[in-house]
């Protein structure tokens, strides 16, 4: 079986966002790039599913230069050989396309419930469209019998129960698997596992970020003590009229 | 041109936030037609009327009693064309999202999830979309002719515009090959109110400590007709269910009044909450980071507070 687990390089998740070149530009002073923790749990399932069945893990990426340390890691929790789309991941449409580009003859594709940083929550949908094939998110469970795959989703307020078989396309969310931890001998052995960098395909791009802009910063907290709750349900009904 | 919204609906009820998906398409001052798929009652879809659309399609074949995207999208990219829509507008959700997605890439529309607000049409078709998991906003411009957005949940003002709309049956022609999946089973909390829909969230976080106490915490969200929410380590530790865990890996709510109980406020949790518009933090810890993305604070035990605020509410209504 071969799996394709397609990695994003964002922002740790407690990282501060802030933006340069007049609110054009994401600014990523001081700011420490990982893996997509949804995509880090279709890594896991990728991995889990290698060790129990056999199958190779390829891992691909739409980025720069600056993804191939995140790139390694996904190497040395058990990917195989990567691939990294020479081009800055501007929408979900471009990704998408240079995603289905290369995914072709796999039998699984497991992505991420959403990117961190763009929250498209949509790029297994648009390669599943692409590639005419069944697409899931957010998959929590799953598992496979020959062709058959049998999944568990979430829902607003609850799960479903899927069946479809093979190929198909997932995007991953705990719990689906652990997160994986790369050990030494993975680390070692990702310095040396195949890394093919290739250029996308040209996309009509149809969707254009103008500019980025931060919330509006919180006025200051106001402390009501702990037997005054009449005065905070009064408040939340005239003050900040909510209730 | 007009454009088309999807009426999601769930046991036979349309999504409130598929009615929000309505006033925002109303708002932009275009005939509005709603489409909605398998088994819906008749007064739910009068509901679209009520809130200004002119005309609600019903594809009520039997085979889409079951949400499945990929037949779903089938027949809303085909009634976007049969419509001339230049816009489809639908609520984020497991089934609008995925299925946006698919009809975008179908139609080869200009596609944009995430929305927070009305779009900007002073120059061009340009919209606000959150990223970064609430953390910012990106101002993006769609240049194609036809378009699809989703919708975060208050992107636009639920608006009643005393209308009526003319129902019609929608047939669809559906092939096997639209059925790529099949659905065995769900599993659904029944009677209470839906967290990403919730006007109201009651979360509580490792404070609460142990899911014996969470009465306490459900009779305070029954009193307010909210939705309960927690955070990771809760639902981790399987005291409540996964889908009510909040934050960056779990539901972004966007409530009117977010209520969060013995919770710390760690970057994580608040990316799923700060797009609620008013917050109240009970801590006992006078230091506990979330007073700081507080609206109001309360220096407390849970135990202590909790049902003294519930009494308070139940004495003002
Ligand atoms: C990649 C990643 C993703 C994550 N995603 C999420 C996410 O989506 N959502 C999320 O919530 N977390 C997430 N986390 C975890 C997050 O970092 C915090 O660990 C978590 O939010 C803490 O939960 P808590 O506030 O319930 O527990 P704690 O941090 O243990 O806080 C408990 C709080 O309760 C207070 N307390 C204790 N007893 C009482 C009492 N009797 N009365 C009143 N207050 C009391 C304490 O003062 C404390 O502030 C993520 C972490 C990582 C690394
Ligand atoms: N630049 C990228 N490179 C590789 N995979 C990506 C990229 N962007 C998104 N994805 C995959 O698509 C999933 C959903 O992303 P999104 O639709 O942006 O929320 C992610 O979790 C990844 O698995």
């Amino acid at each position: 079986m071969k799996i394709l687990v397609c990695i994003t390089h964002v922002p740790d998740t407690t990282s501060r966002i802030s933006f340069t070149d007049n609110n054009t530009r994401f600014d990523t002073n001081g700011v420490q790039f990982i893996i997509g923790p949804y995509d880090d749990y279709a890594l896991a399932r990728a991995v889990e599913l290698k060790e129990k069945m056999g199958a190779t893990v390829t891992v691909l990426n739409v980025g720069g230069a600056e993804t191939e340390p995140t790139i390694r890691k996904a190497l040395a929790i058990g990917a195989d050989d990567a691939i990294r789309v020479n081009a800055e991941p501007t929408d979900s449409f471009f990704v998408a396309s240079q995603i289905a580009e290369h995914a072709k003859g796999f039998d699984l594709v497991l992505m991420g419930r959403e990117s961190i940083d763009y929250n498209g929550g949509v790029v297994h949908a648009m390669v599943g469209e692409m590639l005419g094939v069944p697409s899931f998110s957010p998959v929590m469970k799953l598992d496979i019998e020959g062709t058959a795959v049998k999944m568990a989703r979430e829902i607003e307020g609850g799960k479903e129960y899927l069946e479809a078989s093979l190929p198909l396309v997932a995007g991953c969310q705990e719990p689906i698997a652990e997160w994986k931890i790369p050990n030494m001998r993975g680390i070692m052995s990702a310095k040396t596992k195949p890394l093919k960098v290739v250029e996308p395909k040209a996309v009509d791009k149809n969707v254009v970020v103008q500019k980025f802009e931060l919330p509006a910063p919180k006025g200051a907290v106001k402390m009501i003590p702990a037997d005054q709750m009449t005065d905070l349900v009064n408040r939340l009904k005239t003050e900040a009229k909510v209730l | 041109m007009s454009v088309l919204v999807f009426l999601e609906s769930a046991d036979g009820k349309v999504r409130k936030t598929s009615l929000e998906a309505v006033s925002y398409a109303v708002a932009l001052g275009k005939p509005v037609t709603a489409i909605a798929l398998g088994a819906v009652n008749a007064e739910e879809l009068a509901l679209a009327g009520k809130y200004g659309a002119s005309k609600v399609l019903h594809a009520s074949d039997e085979r889409l009693n079951q949400p499945l995207v990929k037949a779903y999208a089938s027949v809303i990219g085909k009634a976007m064309q049969d419509e001339n829509a230049e816009l489809l507008i639908l609520a984020n959700s497991s089934l609008g999202t995925p299925v946006a997605a698919k009809v975008a890439v179908k139609t080869g529309a200009a596609f944009v999830s995430n929305v927070v607000e009305l779009p900007d049409t002073s120059s061009g078709f340009s919209v606000k979309r959150s990223i970064y998991t609430g953390k910012a906003f990106a101002r993006v411009e769609l240049k194609s002719g036809k378009k699809v957005l989703t919708l975060r949940k208050n992107a636009a003002e639920l608006k009643e515009a005393g209308g009526q709309a003319e129902v019609k049956p929608y047939a669809v022609s559906l092939s096997e090959a639209d059925f790529n999946a099949k659905i065995t089973s769900t599993e659904k909390a029944t009677g209470e109110v839906l967290l990403p829909e919730a006007e109201i969230v009651v979360s509580g976080g490792r404070g609460m400590k142990g899911p014996e106490h969470w009465g306490k915490l459900e009779e305070l969200a029954h009193v307010l007709h909210a939705g309960t929410g927690c955070s990771k380590p809760v639902s981790d530790m399987g005291w409540r269910p996964h889908h009510e865990h909040v934050g960056q890996t779990g539901v972004k709510v966007a409530p009117q009044l977010y209520i969060a109980i013995g919770i710390s406020g760690a970057i994580q949790h608040l990316a799923g909450v700060n797009s609620s518009k008013c917050i109240v933090v009970i801590n006992k810890d006078p230091e506990a980071p979330f007073f700081k993305a507080a609206d109001y604070g309360v220096v407390g035990d849970a135990f202590d507070v909790l049902p003294r605020l519930t009494e308070a509410i139940k004495a003002a209504k």
